[in-house]
């Protein structure tokens, strides 16, 4: 069952076409990987999908259309966005980037849901966000999101410049996530992808060049290396 | 002494009203992306509508009653400009500059065509017509009036930001207006709550302007326009508190230079800008050019 459906989603960015009619369906369930090399245009469907980006064709989530909606509805309709670049807000302390984020009916549940999977964001909340590690960092993004009431996760990038460690940290609490929130991941490092993401759809120069099982893909060297510009032939590769 | 005192209450008060000015233009900016080049004339709006409150009620009524008018002016004036003329023009920044440049040229105008070209003399209460004796300097006690209130507003500001969900929401926004609104808020109401801020702001600072010269003049805003956008690319767009800074700086500067030489007092503020902005190489909101 599909929460997410796109349909012919079209973007133009400076008068150049960067999505030429993007199909595809996120599950109600479980981690949907979006893929494809730099510049295929992953983050250009993800900021679509909020509405970040003007664009045309249909994105219905949940039966509802998303284009013409102003970001800000698109958000309160329940779809969480962790943005490539994190958008912490630097100039601001952990615990203030947490209130914004914040429902009215603020949940201590949810803080404590939040500092149970990064408890590193409760002993730094008094610290301004912009002098966190690049991994704390993430984890504010990703803690403050979920925050809110989501039914869909949209995240760009978590493991992007982070150590090992940090990532397998990274990637283990949205596993956690994932059980009640399904998610769609863009995510270059494949290690990642093959033990997140049930489905993938791979991108290849706006439009959606591969759809299937994630071990499918990811067990086809072939594939990968035409798709993805790298090798699996042991199967994995990060 | 006496002459060092006289100058730095003088720069001073100047820069609490460059700081009045420049504080709404620098959020409007720093949050919106809007140069707003009709904020000058919601000075000279507030001017106005405080000097003719001032006009028909007398003494220090008369006064608080012209403050209060001035803000609400410049709060009014400041909010339709919103609505009317920025939210249809959001992501077209030349048209804004164009439609802000049009209303500041038209409101002047507009003013001289209600009051005419000469300036209204403003009529002050008599406490604060006289001169407070400082370290044997006789300062004018209207330029305490208006550091006070400049104070007032920088406290005022700076808990309305750091305390409040409506502060937090600017604040972010200044830094990652996309990211706010994809934390489900919808910055266009805290675009409206920080113009009509702002526009409140420089009708306060017209009224005070009008009692610090002693009168009020069309051209009021439009003067006091430049220096605050010199303020605003020195404080960083979107800074209070480096608003504040800024504002002392160019205010003491312009006074200091103005004594050494009466053609000296303006150019010294373009020099101070030129030198800080080759120095620190940054661009008008604050990152790195």
């Amino acid at each position: 069952m599909s929460l997410l459906e796109i349909a012919d989603l079209r973007v133009s960015l400076g008068g150049s076409a960067i999505l030429h009619g993007v199909t595809f369906d996120v599950a109600a369930s479980g981690v949907t990987a979006l893929l494809g090399r730099n510049g295929v245009g992953k983050t250009t469907t993800a900021k679509a999908i909020l509405g970040l980006y003007a664009s045309a064709g249909s994105v219905r989530f949940d039966g509802r259309e998303l284009i013409g909606l102003p970001t800000y509805a698109v958000a309160r309709l329940g779809i969480g966005y962790v943005p490539e670049d994190r958008g912490v807000f630097s100039a601001l302390s952990v615990a203030e980037n947490m209130r914004l984020a914040e429902p009215r009916d603020r949940a201590t549940a949810a803080y404590d849901y939040v500092y149970e999977l990064f408890p590193v964001l409760e002993q730094r909340a008094a610290q301004p966000a912009g002098t966190l590690s690049g991994g704390e960092q993430q984890m504010l993004a990703i803690g403050r999101i979920l925050l809110r009431p989501n039914r869909l996760l949209v995240v760009d990038e978590p493991t992007k410049g982070l150590s090992p460690k940090v990532a397998s940290e990274v990637a283990h609490a949205l596993k956690e996530v994932a059980r009640t929130v399904p998610i769609l991941l863009i995510e270059q490092n494949l290690g990642v992808v093959r033990t997140m993401a049930g489905r993938s759809v791979v991108l290849d120069t706006g439009r959606v060049a591969h759809r299937g099982e994630t071990r499918e893909l990811l067990a086809n060297p072939l594939l990968t290396n035409q798709l993805l510009g790298v090798s699996t032939a042991n199967g994995v590769s990060s | 002494m006496t002459t060092l005192v006289l100058l730095t209450a003088t720069g001073l008060g100047l820069a609490a009203l460059y700081f009045l000015v420049a504080s709404g233009l620098s959020l409007i900016f720093g949050l919106m992306d809007v140069l707003n080049f009709a904020h000058g004339a919601f000075v000279s709006i507030g001017g106005y509508v405080g000097w003719t409150v001032a006009d028909h009620l007398s003494g220090t009524f008369g006064l608080v009653g012209s403050l209060l008018a001035g803000i609400a002016a410049g709060a009014a004036i400041a909010a339709a400009t919103e609505l009317a003329i920025i939210r249809p023009l959001y992501g077209r920044p030349l048209d804004q500059v164009l439609a802000t440049v049009g209303l500041g040229l038209a409101i002047p105008a507009l003013l001289q065509a209600i009051w005419g070209a000469d300036s209204r003399t403003w009529l002050v209460p008599g406490w604060l017509a006289g001169t407070v004796d400082v370290a044997g300097a006789h300062v004018p006690t209207v330029r305490f009036l208006l550091i006070g209130i400049a104070v007032a507003l920088l406290l005022a500001l700076r808990l309305l930001f750091g305390r409040t969900r409506a502060g937090l929401i600017v604040r972010a926004g200044v830094e990652d207006r996309e990211m706010v609104t994809a934390l489900g808020i919808d910055v266009r109401r805290a675009n409206s709550a920080v113009f009509a801020l702002g526009g409140a702001a420089a009708g306060l600072a017209g009224v005070l302007y009008g009692l610090y010269q002693g009168s009020v003049s069309p051209g009021d805003g439009t003067s006091l326009l430049i220096f605050a956008f010199v303020v605003v690319v020195l404080g960083g767009a979107g800074s209070i508190t480096g608003t504040a800074v800024a504002a002392i700086a160019v205010g003491l500067v312009q006074q200091y230079a103005d004594y050494a030489s009466a053609s000296l007092g303006d150019e010294s503020v373009v020099i101070l800008l030129a030198a800080v902005l080759l120095l620190r190489r940054r661009n008008l909101q604050g990152r790195p050019a």
